[in-house]
């Protein structure tokens, strides 16, 4: 297994090296120019040059490519001009927020989409089966800053149910002591349980929204597996015993269905952190996703490539894992690698 | 791997890391009481806590303001209804006396003031950070100059309570200059003690902390989400303020904040587009404070260096042809003091803002576009600060249909907000719509910064005319020695100037609007026109 | 004398007896859009899509540019179907004006993708190699992106035109197409038909050209269905951001970005009509790849 991940990783190298190439060479072509936002409004175009030889930008690209490098593999991802921190405690501390939305937002998407595409392939062609395909369709044909705009007019301002959109955590809250940095999790360890329902109150609303917005993929793969299993032998056999229907289709097919349903939530998984930086904008949610959506308006660079370069080594490593979760779940798989 | 045995040692590293969690004794989250907190929700937050720092932005004057004392201070009058902050009445802070001499004036410290840490204010505190002030450079020590305050030699400390301030040429905007944002005292035993030789003035450390003697102090910021503020009970500079703690939300969507501000959950929110302004004053259900900017005016630009604006005539066409009724209703919604449309028999007054003669006239337009020889129009951009799209983008597409009936083709063109400086000192942008605003309010002020020769990066439309010199200088020495009769005529002489010349044509005065919930009272207008919580209560 | 069309696997191209007469292209659509309702409904949906696109400016009521200023923020009436906005122009005319702009960004970014992703993915399955080898990489550092970041970032630097959101969509769909054409071509890079061209003199490039590319069209056609959708949604985010195209230009995801505002507000017309519209033609486009896989190949319909 130990060959397994360091194969994948050493491939993985190669990708890391062209993210940190293309991102570095992005930011550098984006208009903005931090000596000028540095030396202030009213600075002369000599007090401009001073703070552009100070910051190092006066030098030319390879060399400061080279900088670049050498304070990445130092751990320092530089700082932020909007926020006036260092990029990596940034990231450090917005990570866990992005990262328990997008999680919940799945299990979710998971709860509703793989009962819903199972059902749609028992029932292959009936009536089940186009409402779940519209149903599955129409939710990732609408915008998710459109559909989380909605949410908040309705369950918050309209109906008053859902909580204040105000980020991760009511104000007059204080979050529980960090273990994880998950704060549902986090409010268990600590036995609050008050407080672990005051965490997950503002989670429902954008966690509905990425769940609406990622059912279609998961629906539909959960189907085709599903049929495709359920024309195969040994499931043909298992009814030809005479075995209860249930079983048959949970405990039998689902389960050899489900290898590439776990491909496909990885891949899920890896589009929605990326894709959830609108309904962090929405939602005032203090992700990196909105974080670095504000640091590319502002033209703030730093913050941009820290977060690219973090979600490239999390989609790495996403991949490693399913690639070991492929293993448990299937023998097969790991006998041919 | 097996795979019973990964899930049999998954289960036994899951109960593993659930056992040693200290039992905790059941604690109720706690919940502050909401009335003794006040809720502030803004679009963006500080990325620094002090004003003097490298590239502060300005939600980080807000801290700056309240969490340090001046010297001096302004007193509060009343205009339409709200309190206004008084340009010629000083009120001391830090200063328990004021003496002015005829080349310097003499500050005399209050005895009982104190640092929020417990050290008495000194002498050689305010002149550490004054020099701290005139020499860190950037917009700090360009604020201070325009007060004449540029040298550390300036600042002598005369005894441990007394601080004189030397003049280096008369001028009637040193004072003023000592009362804004920047000039603020900090405790300078405590920021010298995480100085560096890197970082003599110790900006690191006053990035992330307060050290003043301001009535509120920073109790904790996590920049982009919130700052926790709480109260000074030991402050000196005043009357103690009535709320205790501060929570200043950062919520980009402004959608959001309307809502939050509607069902309650939010106190106060200045940072809405002015149609939701507008609908919630007529629905009543919160207090809706509007007043007009100080010195402050929202204009369109045009380069004078360069063909075609550099043509007289073409400017007065573009003067005539912008769509300056529509811009108020549908942009301003009723929100803004308009500067056009004064009637020709109306005499210059020795005011600014006031407004020009122009008004929309296309036909007027379209025939001076033909004497300037340009019968045919001409293609062109418009520019504008996309930090402020929610007013500058329809002020521009609406002046771009305006301007296509006479003949100027152009494009749009939005400049991230981060950029916009930069573009606007290069100085080529042939047409473009910005604002500008001073905190110190006086016409001569404004002028020198957006008229003069001297070309500061506020003269935008790189504007250069030797009468106009001689009038906005003239204007400054008469001011500074107290001649009425000089001051009154250069003022109207470089106003009228500017309107024949029509360099750049004014649209409106803006107003600061501010929402609040109809239990919060308090609310003052100041010249730098953010929140100062010093006066505000609630219920 | 391979098909361009139908079943393909080695199989089949193996079989020597002679063809039944194959049901041509239109009757086997025919009978699998009768079959399948909803499939016939998308095929309906993007007729009206394409119909509106084309003659736009004669079904629009108003100027889609022109403000009238005291007919600000109506609510839908007689007058105006669906209400006006902020600058009181005609939502209606606004929609139907959209159209054009969105069936243009969707179908430029397809065929750009379908061009590089493609063609590269063909090479690359085909000849494999140092071709695969380096098309591979490209595509996996592109996927190593969080891919709206990455549009964002694009737009960004070459500065916000439709052209250059065409490209930015173009280029995060790229790794997915490289991968399917070079699955597809891989495939049948040693089939029968292939070798037999090969026989008759056909030179690699012509043989890419002839006989794989007509193969890999059909399982492109589908995702190409599916692209659509997504870059118009992508267009949307990107406005909603502000890096979407300039105002006063009508686009479906400006006006859904730019109306989003006035909801709490009260003024649901002004994205509802758009958002409708959007959510409509992504809504035709994916139901449209669905119908073009059960034309094109019924084995993998989902």
């Amino acid at each position: 297994m130990l060959r397994q991940i360091g194969k994948r990783l050493a491939t993985a190298i190669p990708s890391l090296i062209g993210v940190i190439i293309v991102t570095f060479v992005l930011t550098r072509v984006l208009p903005g120019d931090a000596a000028s936002y540095f030396a202030g409004p009213a600075a002369t175009p000599e007090a401009i040059a001073e703070v552009r030889h100070k910051l190092g930008l006066d030098l030319s690209l390879p060399q400061q490519f080279v900088r670049y490098v050498a304070d990445l593999v130092h751990g320092d991802l530089g700082n932020s001009l909007t926020t006036g921190q260092p990029v990596i405690n940034d990231i450090a501390a917005r990570l866990p927020a992005s990262a328990e939305l997008t999680l919940i937002g799945l299990l979710l998407a998971m709860a509703i989409a793989v009962p819903l595409g199972i059902l749609a392939a028992v029932r292959q062609g009936s009536i089940i089966d186009h409402a779940c395909r519209i149903v599955a369709t129409a939710g990732v044909s609408l915008p998710v800053f459109f559909t989380g705009l909605l949410l908040i007019y309705v369950f918050y301002f309209l109906l008053g149910w859902a909580p204040s959109p105000l980020g991760r955590l009511d104000v007059f809250y204080t979050p529980p002591p960090q273990v994880t940095g998950f704060y549902l999790i986090d409010s268990l360890i600590a036995r609050d349980f008050a407080l672990f329902r005051a965490c997950l109150a503002p989670l429902v609303l954008p966690a509905v929204t990425l769940a609406i917005f990622s059912l279609a993929p998961i629906a539909r793969i959960t189907r085709a597996s599903m049929l495709a299993v359920l024309a195969s032998d040994f499931v043909r056999t298992a009814r030809a015993s005479g075995l209860a229907p249930y079983r048959v289709i949970i405990t039998y097919a689902f389960r050899n269905a489900m290898l590439p349903v776990v491909t496909t939530l990885g891949m899920v998984f890896s589009f929605l952190l990326g894709a959830n930086v609108l309904v962090e904008k929405v939602f005032a949610w203090p992700g990196i996703g909105s974080y670095a959506v504000e640091a590319l308006i502002a033209s703030d660079y730093a913050p941009v490539q820290g977060f690219v370069l973090a979600m490239a080594i999390l989609y790495v490593l996403l991949n490693l894992t399913i690639d070991l979760l492929y293993g448990l779940i299937d023998p097969r798989v790991r006998i041919e690698a | 791997m097996k795979r019973r045995e990964f899930l049999k040692s998954m289960t036994a590293m899951a109960a593993g890391t659930a056992l040693p969690a200290a039992p905790a004794v059941w604690s109720p989250a706690k919940a502050q009481s909401r009335q003794e907190t006040l809720l502030i929700v803004s679009e963006s937050g500080p990325n620094n806590l002090d004003i003097h720092g490298v590239g502060a932005n300005v939600p980080g004057y807000e801290a700056s303001w309240n969490c340090y004392d001046r010297l001096i201070s302004h007193e509060m009058k009343t205009v339409n209804g709200t309190p206004y902050y008084d340009r010629d009445k000083f009120k001391m802070e830090l200063a328990d006396d004021m003496k002015l001499g005829d080349m310097s004036v003499t500050f005399k410290l209050k005895k009982n003031a104190v640092f929020q840490d417990g050290t008495p204010v000194t002498a050689k505190d305010v002149k550490w950070s004054l020099d701290r002030a005139v020499t860190v450079g950037g917009f700090p020590t360009f604020q201070m100059g325009a007060g004449s305050l540029t040298k550390p030699e300036q600042f002598v400390v005369v005894d441990d309570h007394t601080v004189r301030v030397d003049f280096l040429r008369k001028d009637r905007l040193t004072i003023p200059d000592l009362a804004v944002i920047v000039p603020c005292v900090i405790n300078s035993e405590l920021v010298k003690k995480h100085a560096t030789d890197k970082d003599p003035w110790g900006l690191e450390y006053t990035k992330q902390n307060t050290a003043g003697s301001g009535a509120y102090k920073v109790a904790n910021w996590t920049a982009g989400t919130q700052v926790i503020l709480e109260r000074n009970d030991a402050w000196t500079g005043g009357p103690l303020p009535k709320v205790k703690r501060i929570i200043w939300r950062m919520v980009p969507s402004a959608g959001n904040r309307r809502a939050l501000l509607e069902r309650g959950d939010a106190d106060i929110s200045y940072d809405l587009p002015n149609k939701d302004f507008v609908e919630l004053k007529g629905a009543g259900k919160l207090n809706i404070v509007s007043t007009p900017y100080s010195n402050g005016i929202q204009y369109i630009g045009m380069n004078v260096k360069n063909p075609p604006f550099n043509n007289l005539k073409v400017r007065q066409a573009v003067a005539y042809a912008i769509p300056y009724q529509k811009i108020m209703d549908a942009v301003l919604f009723g929100l803004g003091k308009p500067l056009f449309g004064a009637s020709a028999d109306d005499k210059t007054e020795v005011a600014w803002p006031q407004p020009h003669k122009f008004v929309t006239d296309i036909a007027k337009a379209k025939q001076l576009m033909a004497e300037a020889g340009y019968a045919n129009g001409f293609e062109t951009t418009i520019s504008f600060d996309l930090g402020f799209a929610g007013v500058n983008e329809p002020i521009c597409v609406l002046t771009q249909e305006s301007l296509a009936q006479i003949g100027i083709k152009t494009t749009i063109n939005k400049i991230p907000g981060a950029n916009w400086r930069t573009e606007l000192n290069k100085k080529v942008l042939p047409l473009y719509t910005n604002v500008f605003s001073g905190w110190l309010d006086y016409p001569e002020y404004f002028f020198i910064w957006c008229y003069h020769g001297k070309n500061s990066i506020f003269n935008t439309m790189s504007y250069q005319s030797k009468d106009m010199d001689a009038l906005i200088d003239g204007a400054s020495l008469a001011a500074a020695s107290g001649d009425t009769a000089t001051y009154d005529k250069d003022v109207k002489g470089f106003v009228d100037l500017a309107y024949e010349d029509m360099p750049r044509v004014p649209l409106y005065q803006p107003y600061v609007n501010v929402a609040m919930q109809k239990n919060i009272t308090g609310y003052q207008y100041w010249f730098h026109r953010r929140l100062d919580y010093r006066a505000l209560v609630k219920g | 004398m391979s098909d361009a069309i139908g079943i393909d696997s080695p199989a089949t191209a193996r079989t020597v007896a002679p063809r039944p007469k194959q049901a041509s292209i239109f009757s086997h659509a025919r009978h699998v859009i009768g079959d399948n309702p909803v499939t016939g409904f998308a095929f309906a949906l993007f007729a009206l899509i394409v119909l509106c696109a084309i003659f736009g400016p004669l079904i629009e009521p108003y100027n889609p540019l022109t403000s009238d200023v005291v007919a600000k923020l109506q609510p839908p009436s007689a007058h105006h179907w669906f209400g006006t906005d902020e600058y009181g122009r005609d939502i209606l005319s606004r929609v139907i004006a959209a159209t054009r702009l969105d069936l243009a960004i969707a179908v430029f970014s397809v065929a750009l993708v379908f061009a590089l992703g493609g063609l590269s993915g063909v090479a690359a399955g085909f000849f494999g190699g140092w071709t695969d080898l380096i098309i591979g990489r490209i595509a996996d550092t592109i996927m190593a992106f969080p891919l709206f970041v990455l549009a964002m970032g694009i737009v960004a630097a070459l500065g916000n035109t439709v052209t250059n959101i065409v490209i930015a969509t173009a280029i995060i769909n790229y790794p997915l197409y490289v991968r399917i054409a070079r699955s597809e071509a891989n495939v049948r890079r040693d089939a029968g038909f292939v070798q037999a061209a090969r026989l008759c003199g056909n030179g690699e490039m012509r043989i890419v050209l002839t006989q794989i590319l007509p193969n890999v069209m059909p399982i492109m056609v589908v995702q190409m269905s599916l692209t659509m959708g997504y870059a118009i949604l992508n267009a949307a985010g990107l406005s909603f951001i502000g890096l979407g195209v300039k105002p006063p230009t009508p686009e479906w995801g400006i006006m859904v970005a730019e109306g989003s505002g006035n909801i709490i507000s009260g003024e649901w017309w002004i994205a509802l009509f758009p958002g409708a519209a959007l959510m409509l033609a992504v809504f035709c486009f994916n139901l449209l790849g669905d119908g073009m896989r059960d034309i094109v190949d019924p084995q993998r319909r989902t």
